[in-house]
């Protein structure tokens, strides 16, 4: 049987989305609707366009040699990529097979159950925490937290590689306070390889605008590079595997 | 045995010319870190701050400062300075710093008009010996010409050809200058003559012995030239100063007598390693003084200057002069040929600054050290200076002493040669497979006549039927206009001291090239997979194509289109295979435009692939810009496919990348290109130019020239300095893809 999914699109060169260089799919769909999201095309169920493992395998491996010579693999970002498991789930079987290291990048914004077949074949997985505070989490997605905090959690007892990943926006998720609240969370957890501190930026703005979306942070600066270094400072003092992204005008 | 060689392992070298065992025998791989490097002496830096002052003085006027009257040689110029107390390597083309020589010889019409056009004027007696008595080069090639020829030219479906100036792209092996001395040189040469005293003397070894004749004078020459330095090289060179003093007398002397499209110094590097590597071990040198001998001995490479007529400029701009040194690679016993002064060579961009000159160029194995690929890496991230060729591909068919002459041409040193030949303009080509041989814009009949496809939509069987009858033609035409400009060459302009620097027995090439690659396989690709509708004049030429739907583009690794280019490149050189040429010479085919490009387009007219008139071509064989979607790595891994068996003088690929695009901090970046070198070269890809900056900064580059004294840009084989670029080049450079994903 044949199994396919939808994809928004791929890029034969990511380098910040896991280790080395990657293939990176980004599939359609999304649950959550971020304020800051950058790939608001991404959100439909019903856009993109529709493509088989086996067509999307002898694309991947054509770029193998410079996965294999980076130490870098395929990683599926989104959208949310979980929401179509079964397709997966297929896909990274078959990259493990050729030899390909698979990443996983998503919010966690699903069932448990669901999740767990995926991560049979995942080698590691990017969880986004947006926020560490319900309320704020809701505020900044439209849904609520607990299925994220309960992956990671799960991930951590299966100890599964994982780079947590923080977005830090300004008047959002910079209060110390919140990243503090994050930060105890994790501290007792052994299998965070990274958390990534990436600097809110402006950079998906006009998708917004032509997808006729209303975006709520026009008049939110992007943080300053200090703001970055105390959010790491706070990781740091948990003893946590932190960096900082470089700020984008 | 020499008493200079004292400590060398002693070998075939010692006994016959043979500098690649002499390597082999005594160098010491290195497989360290950069720690051990030093900075630039206060002394360097001074010399620097000098030289840069005389180049920004240059930059204002165009040229310094020419010579006039007396035609440039080995012996024609007296000493020059910079400044006697600083320099430790000394020698210039001229008697001044940057003031350019003039080369005749090559042809006389080029030295008036490049003299005039600066301001300056050619010395009436020296116009009147070249206009009356002495015939060059240039008058050659256009004695014989035939129309056909001249027509080709005219309507620029061949062009650049070197016929009206030195072909270059020869490399002498400078080291054996510092390892042998010249008379040791001279007596191995008077030998071969010797070895030519035949039976029956016929035509090829009359030439031969005539040549050898010039070699010997050419050697004898060089000798006077060191001596009004104060050097002696009728011996080998005793010390790492010397041999770098020596190997640099070797190459001036080739420059001050040729001014060849370029002039590429081989592989000297890991050859100097050895004689700092003894001084440093007898307590005779320190790390600072060997580095500070590297930069100096790089200054004078970075002084290397022609006089050029502003054409010849608008088609390779910003002044190269391909002082290609190749750097690293690997020995054929598996040990690495990267020594400490492979780092030295490359740790120049450190101390004096990124620089396009020379041209530094990187033999890339899987094999080479890592510490070498992460310093190398580093180095390109930090001044995108530096080019990088497969070694692991090249080592196969031409050992482990070759060299890159030009941008990507590998040849044997000491032991191969070629005649340059430009390139032929495949997408004016397919234009005239659609016209019937009637060029797209003069109308005139430039190919030969035949039925023009005349229906309203075109047919791919039909066009490529069509185009491989344009290809035969041109094909044939192409190799004999070749074999008329080396035979000139050979005739009024030989090389006789580079050629003094190889063996009597050597390898040539006829090494053709092909610009347009990708805007014909997009257009073959559009024609297979959209519909490309003919829009004709009056006259009932096709002059505009209308697309209609989408078509796979050369970029992306996508077959359709990606087997398309590869059975151009393989068909035409097969087709090229077919001809007789000079000198038994083996024809090769380079992809390979320079800065060309730019002017490529500008004489070629709309094409199918969506392509409008006048608009620059990709360089070398890069895909169209912004045709190259599915990111970096698709790009690169579309012209890994072109096949290097069938383009062996070459295929340039040149990568532009936004620094965030290779990662996150500065170890991740430099491991990150490493990856993507490995990737691309153990796919067969064979040369990727790496330029790593933001659009932003060249924007503001071109607004504030004056900020960006040393920004520097590689371009299709060889580097500029982008403020020196005409403006529709930097437009050019800056609409290139970027790759800025991430």
């Amino acid at each position: 049987m044949t199994i396919k999914g939808r994809i928004h699109s791929m890029e034969s060169c990511g380098t910040v989305d896991g280790p080395g260089i990657r293939f990176i799919v980004f599939t359609q769909g999304c649950p959550l609707r971020c304020q800051y999201c950058h790939n608001p095309d991404t959100w439909k169920m019903n856009d993109g366009t529709e493509i088989t493992v086996d067509e999307l395998i002898d694309e991947i491996v054509k770029y193998k040699s410079y996965m294999k010579f980076s130490g870098g693999g395929v990683t599926v970002s989104g959208g949310e990529p979980l929401l179509q498991p079964q397709f997966i789930k297929e896909l990274f079987r078959r990259c493990q097979e050729n030899g390909i290291h698979t990443a996983l990048d998503t919010s966690g914004y699903v069932k448990l159950d669901i999740a767990k077949e995926v991560l049979e074949y995942t080698d590691l997985v990017l969880l986004d925490i947006k926020s560490y505070d319900p309320k704020v989490f809701q505020e900044l997605t439209g849904v609520s937290n607990e299925p994220t905090l309960r992956l990671a959690q799960y991930l951590n007892t299966i100890h599964k590689p994982v780079w947590i990943r923080y977005v830090l926006v300004p008047h959002l998720t910079d209060d110390p306070a919140l990243v503090e609240g994050l930060a105890n969370f994790l501290k007792d957890f052994t299998n965070i390889k990274r958390i990534e501190v990436l600097p809110f930026h402006k950079m998906g703005e006009y998708k917004w605008k032509e997808l006729g979306y209303e975006y709520k942070l026009w008049d939110t600066p992007t943080p300053t590079e200090k703001q970055v270094e105390e959010a790491v400072s706070i990781f740091e003092k948990y003893n946590l595997p932190v960096e900082g992204g470089k700020v984008k005008k | 045995m020499f008493e200079q060689w004292k400590d060398f392992k002693l070998g075939d070298w010692a006994k016959e010319i043979n500098v690649r065992d002499f390597i082999q025998k005594n160098y010491t791989p290195y497989e360290g870190d950069d720690s051990f490097l030093a900075g630039p002496t206060e002394r360097s830096t001074k010399l620097w701050d000098k030289v840069s002052e005389l180049m920004e003085k240059e930059r204002e006027k165009g040229v310094l400062d020419a010579e006039t009257k007396i035609p440039s040689s080995i012996t024609s110029h007296g000493p020059g300075y910079v400044d006697k107390d600083l320099e430790q390597i000394v020698g210039l083309q001229t008697d001044k710093p940057l003031k350019r020589g003039i080369m005749p010889f090559g042809g006389i019409r080029m030295v008036k008009k490049a003299l005039t056009s600066y301001g300056y004027e050619l010395d009436p007696t020296t116009a009147e010996i070249f206009d009356n008595y002495r015939k060059t080069h240039n008058d050659g090639v256009f004695d014989v010409y035939t129309p056909d020829m001249r027509k080709a030219r005219h309507s620029a479906i061949i062009t650049g050809l070197p016929d009206a100036y030195g072909r270059g792209r020869i490399i002498g092996d400078y080291r054996r200058v510092a390892l042998y001395g010249i008379d040791y040189l001279i007596e191995e040469k008077q030998e071969e003559k010797r070895l030519l005293e035949m039976d029956y003397i016929a035509s090829p070894v009359i030439r031969q012995r005539e040549e050898i004749s010039e070699q010997i004078h050419s050697l004898q020459e060089l000798k006077e030239m060191a001596a009004s330095y104060g050097c002696d090289i009728s011996k080998p060179a005793a010390n790492a100063k010397e041999a770098i003093q020596w190997t640099y007398f070797g190459y001036l002397g080739a420059i001050k007598e040729q001014d060849g499209a370029a002039m590429s110094l081989g592989r000297v590097s890991t050859f100097l390693d050895i004689y700092i590597e003894r001084d440093l071990k007898a307590g005779v040198l320190t790390e600072e003084e060997a580095q500070e001998l590297m930069d100096h001995f790089i200054i004078k490479l970075r002084m290397v200057r022609f006089l050029r007529t502003p054409e010849y400029n608008d088609l390779f701009s910003g002044d190269p002069t391909w002082v290609t040194e190749s750097i690293g690679g690997m020995g054929l016993d598996g040990r690495t040929l990267v020594t400490k002064n492979s780092y030295r060579m490359l740790h120049t961009l450190n101390n004096l600054g990124p620089a396009p000159e020379p041209n530094l160029t990187v033999l890339w194995s899987q094999r080479l050290p890592e510490n070498f690929k992460k310093f190398c890496a580093k180095i390109s991230i930090d001044t995108s200076s530096i080019q990088y060729e497969n070694d692991d591909l090249m080592r196969t068919y031409y050992g482990d002493d070759y060299g890159i002459a030009c941008c990507v041409s590998a040849m044997r040193i000491g032991k191969q040669m070629q005649f340059f030949g430009a390139r032929a303009n495949l997408a004016k080509a397919l234009l005239y497979a659609i016209n019937g041989g009637k060029d797209e814009i003069s109308g005139d009949q430039v190919g030969p006549k035949f039925a023009p496809i005349t229906s309203e939509y075109l047919d791919y069987d039909e066009v490529m039927g069509r185009f491989d009858q344009v290809l035969d033609w041109l094909s044939h035409l192409y190799i004999n206009t070749l074999n008329i400009i080396h035979y000139m060459h050979d005739k009024y302009a030989y090389e006789k001291l580079q050629m003094a620097l190889h063996d009597k027995d050597i390898l040539r090439t006829s090494a053709c090239g092909i610009a347009g690659l990708s805007v014909v396989a997009d257009s073959l690709s559009a024609i297979k997979y959209s519909k490309v509708k003919v829009l004709r004049n009056e006259q009932g030429l096709a002059v505009d194509y209308e697309i209609e739907g989408e078509y796979p583009a050369f970029g992306n690794n996508d077959d359709r289109v990606d087997k398309i280019a590869e059975h151009i490149v393989t068909t035409f050189m097969n087709k090229l295979r077919k001809h007789k040429t000079y000198r038994d010479s083996i024809p090769t085919l380079s992809v390979l435009t320079i800065t060309s490009n730019v002017v490529y387009g500008k004489k070629t007219g709309n094409t199918p692939d969506g392509r409008k008139a006048g608009e620059p071509f990709a360089p070398g064989a890069n895909p169209m810009h912004g045709r190259d979607k599915k990111g970096a790595i698709a790009s690169m891994a579309s012209v890994a496919k072109l096949p290097y068996q069938h383009a062996e003088d070459g295929i340039s690929y040149t990568f532009s990348i936004v620094p965030d695009a290779l990662g996150k901090s500065e170890d991740e970046k430099a491991k990150n290109l490493v990856g993507m070198l490995d990737g691309y070269f153990n796919d067969e890809g064979h040369h990727i130019n790496v330029n790593v900056f933001n659009r932003e900064t060249l924007l503001d580059a071109m607004d504030h020239p004056e900020k960006y004294p040393q920004l520097t840009i590689r371009v299709s084989g060889y580097a500029v300095n982008f403020i020196k670029l005409t403006r529709e080049q930097q437009l050019d450079v800056i609409n290139r893809t970027f790759h800025d994903r991430f």
